[in-house]
């Protein structure tokens, strides 16, 4: 929690527009969030040998203070914030990050790596640190890395390239996969429902439609409450 | 130190709680037998919060459900995967074959896909039709009874559909199509596939008090909380014990051999505990074996005795062999048609296909043996590690750069969503001799148990059979108006066939005939070599059909089942 804060405030401090969120934030939200956390631990569905790693893992730390606020900014300049669902400071991408780095090490030397090409860059270009340029500046070194050759397999690409494209990657999978995220897309399953159809909007603007003899065969929703018997021919009765 | 043995002695000892040995316990509990259930992994109960996974977002782990852990990712309900800790397992040189194991109660049946067709009529006779591999002792209609009696117990829904080799069977509805399974039945109409409702078990409808409806999540691969899709566990093994079965469960028991008397008689097994890492002994008058069609070879084979000095069932020195999976291709393609869509509705729909296209093709013009069904995926999915990693990767097809940042990749995300079909291409691999498992003398698990070495190798008939399988794929995308995504692979890749046993569903290794020398089960699942002891895994399926095996298992399970307590009833065994 101390070091999102602190990431947090760098990010304030260098200008982001994310002061509309952070408003959301009151007092009362850290009971709420020890509560979840808690339950989290227990409630979400790890063996005990699972949960052990991740505690393992949780206690390991790979990417320093400076690193980790890196990692808030460029992910701040990949996927800007926008209201109402945030960006990826909300979305704990940069403490999803550092977890991935450690879940799969593969990963480390191309983060790691990159991060440091970045600050190098930088200095060479602009006489400071990445997480310290200009807005404009970080752009100016983004817009040299965001490309990448389709054509050609990107672990033969430059590092800068590979960093670029494993750091967008985990920005978006990290915003799209937390709670703002999601929001934000606007997916509406993972909760009970009863399945009935395509709405008839979305037919008419894919331009397909459903043919009434098929319709015939599938469930009726208003007796998928009454016990199925069949005849013996495996006709259904009810 | 000195083995401990019970001193009860079980009416029926059963080795597994999957599909089979779930089967088993049902059947022979119900008609009042003593059971012994012995499951290598721990109790597992779908309702359970601690262990549940149905329901979480992805935001509710840290690695937002990545597979590093599981291989399915890490919501998939199956204790173990390809790898299991400390359990493992060795190759001839050159040969592949890839061991999924499921350590839990219920085993596979806890994540399965829960496709649940018939084998039909051609599927039992195939040598006679083909002259590939061999025909089963039995045919469909040995068997439709117990099809029949076994949807109306774990409920299947489906469609009367009056297909020759794909019975129809006793079915709940089928849910509606979602918006790319229409696309899908479109493009499978201009090619003349033919495309109808799926076939899966889940609840599309109420068929008892014990167990829920449908809810739609779409997550049946995490095992249901109110017990709408079938697992061995929740509907099978908990009814046994609720209707006042007689079922001991051991669990993290892990079988290592069945023992036997001086006249070669099964006399019960032995099997270490994890707990204590100790070896104890269980008496039983019948051993059922139901551990996975490999894990039942591996017990035979290390159940050496003086009497069975080759393994327990081993005489035709065929256990092991006949090893088959079906065969599997893939291939996705992006659609237009679907770019742009309303979030304004979930379409989550059942954990699996509401659509499929059963087997379509004329042998007679073809240059293999044997068919294969496809199955169809696609959707807004609920977001997971790896969502959105490259958003407008489908630029490409526009002429747009790729790559990039900032708030545009916000709509880019938008933009695609929901825009991808996937296919499966699941058929049937010719049984052959020469592909098996046999014994590794030089390593053992760790518990002291001589692990599994797998030689397997397709064949030409099955790459065939892919290479059909991608131009079928290929032809659909161009159908719906979309682009194939990654390379069509070729002749150097075998057409993308997948190594064997990655579509979890190998079969063959006791396969049941009527001749003693070349089978190792009569047609009742019982060892010819030793009459109390019998099999209900896929082990003594004969031959895999362009069908999913699962339903069959349970089918052939009561059948066998049956033939038990008549058995005993007669005093036979």
């Amino acid at each position: 929690m101390d070091r999102r804060k602190s990431i947090q405030t760098m990010i304030l401090g260098a200008g982001a527009s994310a002061l509309a969120f952070h408003g959301c934030k009151t007092e009362g939200d850290t009971n709420v969030e020890e509560a979840v956390a808690a339950s989290d631990e227990k409630y979400f569905g790890r063996t005990p040998k699972e949960l052990e790693r991740i505690e393992k893992l949780n206690a390991e730390q790979l990417f320093n203070e400076h690193e980790m606020e890196t990692i808030g900014v460029l992910s701040t300049v990949i996927l800007p914030p926008k209201e109402p669902h945030g960006g990826p400071l909300e979305a704990d991408v940069p403490e999803f990050i550092e977890f991935m780095g450690k879940d799969i090490p593969e990963m480390q030397t191309t983060l790691l790596g990159g991060l440091m090409w970045l600050d190098h860059k930088s200095n060479t270009e602009f006489g400071t640190d990445f997480k310290s340029a200009t807005l404009e500046q970080q752009k100016q070194i983004c817009d040299q890395i965001c490309y990448h050759d389709i054509e050609v397999p990107l672990d033969d690409q430059p590092l800068e390239i590979q960093f670029f494209y494993m750091m967008r990657g985990l920005t978006m999978t990290g915003y799209y996969t937390s709670k703002v995220g999601i929001a934000d897309l606007g997916y509406k399953g993972n909760m009970p429902n009863v399945w009935d159809g395509v709405p008839q909007d979305v037919l008419d603007q894919h331009g397909v439609a459903y043919d009434p003899e098929w319709i015939a065969k599938c469930v009726d929703q208003s007796k998928r409450g009454v016990i199925a018997e069949w005849d013996d021919d495996g006709n259904l009765l009810t | 130190m000195q083995i401990k043995e019970s001193s009860e002695v079980y009416d029926v000892i059963i080795v597994g709680s999957g599909a089979g040995g779930g089967m088993a316990t049902k059947q022979l509990a119900d008609a009042g037998l003593n059971v012994a259930v012995v499951e290598a992994g721990p109790f597992f109960d779908p309702k359970d919060p601690k262990t549940m996974t149905q329901l979480k977002w992805a935001y509710d782990s840290p690695r937002r459900g990545a597979g590093t852990d599981r291989a399915f990712g890490e919501w998939d309900m199956s204790w173990g995967d390809w790898e299991v800790e400390g359990e493992p397992y060795t190759h001839e040189e050159g040969t592949e074959f890839k061991w999924w194991r499921a350590r839990m109660l219920g085993g596979r049946t806890n994540h399965w896909g829960r496709i649940s067709l018939r084998f039909g009529p051609r599927d039992f006779k195939g040598k006679s039709h083909d002259g590939y591999g061999e025909d089963w002792p039995i045919g469909y209609d040995d068997v439709k009874p117990y099809y029949d009696k076994t949807e109306k117990l774990i409920g299947v829904f489906g469609s009367k559909e009056g297909l020759p080799n794909d019975p129809d069977g006793f079915f709940l509805p089928p849910p509606k199509p979602r918006l790319h399974e229409l696309f899908y039945i479109n493009g499978a109409k201009k090619s003349g596939i033919p495309v109808i409702p799926g076939r899966l078990s889940m609840l599309t409808k109420k068929i008892n008090e014990d167990r829920g409806v449908c809810f739609y999540c779409g997550q049946c691969g995490r095992s249901c909380q109110v017990y709408a899709d079938f697992s061995a566990g929740s509907c099978l093994i908990f009814p046994a014990q609720k209707n006042g079965g007689k079922v001991k469960l051991f669990v993290n028991c892990m079988v290592r051999e069945v023992t036997t008397n001086d006249e070669g008689k099964a006399t019960g097994v032995s099997y270490i505990n994890k707990e204590d890492r100790k070896e104890y002994k269980l008496r039983g008058k019948v051993v059922v074996l139901a551990a996975s069609a490999c894990s039942t070879a591996r017990i035979l084979l290390n159940s050496k005795s003086k009497q069975h000095p080759n393994g327990m069932g081993n005489s035709s020195d065929l256990v092991g062999h006949y090893l088959h999976d079906s065969t599997g291709a893939s291939a996705a393609g992006f659609i237009p048609g679907l770019m742009n869509r309303k979030v304004s509705y979930n379409e989550d729909g059942v954990g699996g296909m509401h659509v499929y296209s059963p087997w379509w093709g004329d042998h007679s013009k073809l240059d293999f043996p044997r068919g294969y069904h496809i199955e169809v995926w696609g959707g807004m999915s609920n977001p997971n590690y790896g969502f959105a990693w490259n958003p407008n990767d489908f630029n490409k097809f526009f002429g747009l750069k790729v790559g990039g940042y900032g708030d545009q990749l916000r709509d880019d995300v938008k933009k695609y969503y929901g825009s991808v079909i996937g296919f499966g291409g699941r058929g049937e691999s010719v049984a052959k001799k020469e592909n098996y498992c046999e014994i590794d003398p030089t390593t053992v698990d760790q518990f002291g148990i001589p692990v599994l070495k797998f030689n397997y190798k397709h064949s030409d008939l099955e790459i065939k059979q892919a290479k059909h399988m991608q131009d079928t794929f290929e032809e659909l995308i161009h159908n719906m108006g979309g682009e194939p995504l990654g390379e069509k692979p070729g002749k150097d890749k075998d057409y993308g066939l997948l190594a064997p046993g990655q579509i979890i569903h190998e079969v063959g290794t006791t396969r049941m005939g009527k001749d003693p020398k070349t089978s190792v089960t009569n047609e009742f699942q019982q060892l010819h070599d030793v009459d109390n002891v019998f099999i209900t895994d896929a082990g003594p399926f004969t031959s895999q059909a362009d069908k999913n095996c699962t339903l069959t298992i349970l089918a052939l399970s009561w059948r066998a089942s049956d033939y038990i307590i008549e058995q005993l009833k007669q005093q036979n065994i």
